[in-house]
């Protein structure tokens, strides 16, 4: 195809995507160095009957003014990323220095808000991601032993919680595990503690968020390791079954290197996908135990006075699009040197 | 031998039924729960109220209630977000598939080495995590005043959509042979009528496919909707997590719950009517690489 066409037809997907995803990369980086005005104080005498005093307050006119004037804000070079709210060096510095040990240094680090959200969204990733493929691939070859009667209706339920909206499916786990929804309470009688409760407990709400992961992500993994059962040879199969392989033999040699490609992408999809895990976040109401970086980004939009911190988000937003790129790279440069470009759907 | 093979069995059809129910009976509590009151689906007493509505009887004088429905849809005006559900939907769906077919099918034609550059680009454009782009709009709509409006956010999402439908339909194309469009250009056809007379006929089945995906991404997205629409804009996403906020104060979670199951319902209609198409596009990237 000509240059001259090609360009034709791409032109609209090419500029929705230049627009709309690159070219707001370069305007976080860019907001990512300025931080908001301070607001302009004035000094007024506030005089009544029984006296006059001096109040400072807000002088709206001139803020609104200033930002008007300059709606980014004024410059801060790095001095967002290295605030307390984000890489937080002088914090790591003193904590180093104080703390008795390893384990008195962590604690505090993970008390910092940035690593706080990394130290969770990490987890979510490495915990999640392998345990997805590992289920979805018993699954897989569990409903590829059922009579094919069943298998419709099996692999219709088992799309339910990949469909789900991410929100509304984790609402509907959070309503159950609440300590008087059908979950909480079971729980409480099983370990005969009337005070059990899953969302008071850090450990137990990272759990429950993995668990919900797990569930959300498994049917994922599950299709696509059962579309690949489904193109295994037959004679490879049945000649492992002549030289008196066993089942497990046969799953070992013969099903597991078949699928290793689809794992891959599968892992490729899953990194992607869970590490910018935040809806189950809001869902679960879990932040006060575990937040993580899209949610951290979410939360300087939603501060309560009104004020949106768009240098703090556009920090973290970058700090964010740097640790998937560290992720992404080895899995990008396999699919890159294979030159076999794999990528679907979620 | 056979002995073995019979524990095989029971152990896979029972990790299968666990599993089956883990998968299935969240939705059927909650959709039960849904037509209780509060004192019923969040018992203190006991947890067996749920099935039966003991409080639900006492409060309304049925086993049975819409009151959470009548709440959300009526009282807390959840249709007005359901319409703009379908506006969004519908549009995203309708321009991305535009946008993507004739991408998507210069991408496959092309031969040239930057067609794969560009998948590439598409493949990291992909990772990006939505709220970090999100991030990057807001001040500028602020300044050119295109924040809150439903339109924006449609061009957004469909934006965001991009890389991905660009990658589903390139693989779609790609299987179909290259000797159709290309013997109908010999007939004196330019490439643009050998995709309208030619391509467009046969390429509905992955364009369903493709459109399936696209519409459970403007459907069950939060991130991208919570933050660019005004409050009477709002999808019906980010008016559940609304709901959540003001209705636990008043007593209110079962509207929560009622919109809830009200928004899974076009959901469950998609895989029951379209489960074949989904499949496949879950497979279509991987398996055909």
């Amino acid at each position: 195809m000509p240059h001259y066409t090609f360009l034709k037809f791409i032109w609209p997907s090419a500029l929705a995507m230049l627009i709309f995803i690159a070219l707001p990369i370069v305007s976080i980086s860019i907001q990512s160095l300025f931080i908001e005005h301070e607001k302009i104080l004035v000094t007024v005498e506030n005089c009544t009957p029984f006296g006059c005093e001096e109040i400072t307050k807000v002088d709206l006119e001139a803020t609104e003014a200033q930002e008007a004037e300059n709606p980014l804000g004024k410059y801060n070079g790095f001095g967002t990323y290295t605030n307390r709210n984000h890489l937080a060096f002088s914090e790591l510095k003193q904590a180093w220095s104080e703390s008795g040990g390893l384990n008195d240094f962590l604690t505090e680090v993970f008390n910092l808000p940035f690593y706080k959200a990394l130290s969770f969204t990490l987890a979510y990733t490495f915990i999640v991601t392998p345990l997805v493929i590992i289920i979805g691939f018993f699954i897989a070859l569990a409903v590829n032993r059922l009579p094919s009667f069943f298998k419709g209706p099996t692999i219709f339920i088992c799309l339910l919680p990949m469909i789900i909206t991410p929100l509304i499916g984790s609402l509907v786990l959070f309503w159950m595990i609440d300590a008087e929804g059908i979950i909480g309470s079971l729980l409480q009688i099983i370990f005969n503690d009337p005070n059990l409760s899953l969302k008071a407990s850090p450990t137990l709400t990272w759990v429950m968020l993995f668990v919900y992961g797990v569930w959300h992500h498994a049917p994922f993994a599950f299709i696509v390791f059962y579309a690949g059962l489904q193109t295994i040879p037959r004679d490879t199969l049945e000649s492992a079954m002549i030289d008196g392989a066993n089942k497990w033999e046969q799953t070992r040699y013969v099903i597991i290197p078949h699928l290793m490609p689809l794992a891959v992408f599968i892992s490729l999809i899953q990194l992607m996908d869970n590490f910018r895990v935040f809806e189950p976040i809001v869902g679960f109401n879990a932040q006060a135990s575990a937040t993580s970086l899209s949610w951290l980004i979410y939360n300087d939009f939603r501060s309560g006075d009104g004020d949106m911190l768009f240098g703090s988000a556009a920090a973290t937003s970058i700090l964010t699009i740097i640790g998937i790129s560290v992720l992404m790279t080895p899995v990008i440069v396999r699919t890159w040197k294979a030159n076999k470009p794999v990528i679907g759907a979620r | 031998m056979n002995k073995k093979n019979n524990w095989l069995n029971i152990l896979s059809l029972s990790f299968i039924i666990i599993w089956l129910i883990l998968a299935s009976v969240p939705f059927l509590w909650t959709l039960w729960g849904s037509f209780k009151v509060e004192a019923d689906f969040f018992s203190k007493q006991d947890w067996r109220n749920a099935i039966f509505g003991v409080r639900t009887l006492v409060e309304t004088g049925g086993v049975f209630t819409l009151n959470g429905y009548k709440g959300a849809w009526i009282q807390e005006e959840f249709w007005r977000a359901a319409l703009n559900t379908g506006i969004v939907t519908v549009s995203v769906v309708t321009i991305s598939l535009t946008l993507g077919t004739l991408g998507g099918y210069a991408l496959a034609r092309s031969g040239f080495r930057y067609a794969f550059w560009i998948l590439i680009a598409a493949l990291i454009f992909r990772a990006m995590p939505h709220i970090t782009l999100v991030s990057g709009y807001l001040l500028p709509f602020f300044e050119l005043g295109l924040w809150g409006h439903l339109s924006t956010t449609i061009v957004v999402l469909v934006a965001i959509n991009q890389p991905f439908t660009l990658w589903m339909l390139h693989s779609f194309f790609l299987t179909i042979p290259k000797d159709l469009d290309e013997s109908a250009m010999v007939d004196g056809c330019t490439r643009f009528q050998a995709f309208r007379h030619v391509i467009i006929p046969v390429m509905w089945p992955g364009v369903i496919t493709t459109g399936l995906f696209s519409f459970l991404l403007a459907y069950n997205d939060f991130a991208i909707t919570a933050l660019l629409l005004t409050e009477t804009n709002q999808t019906m996403v980010p008016k559940i997590a609304g709901f959540l906020g003001s209705a636990q104060e008043q007593g209110n979670v079962m509207f929560a719950v009622a919109a809830v199951v009200s928004a899974t319902v076009p959901l469950f209609m998609l895989v029951l009517f379209f489960q074949r198409q989904i499949v496949s596009g879950l497979t279509a990237g991987a398996v055909k690489g």
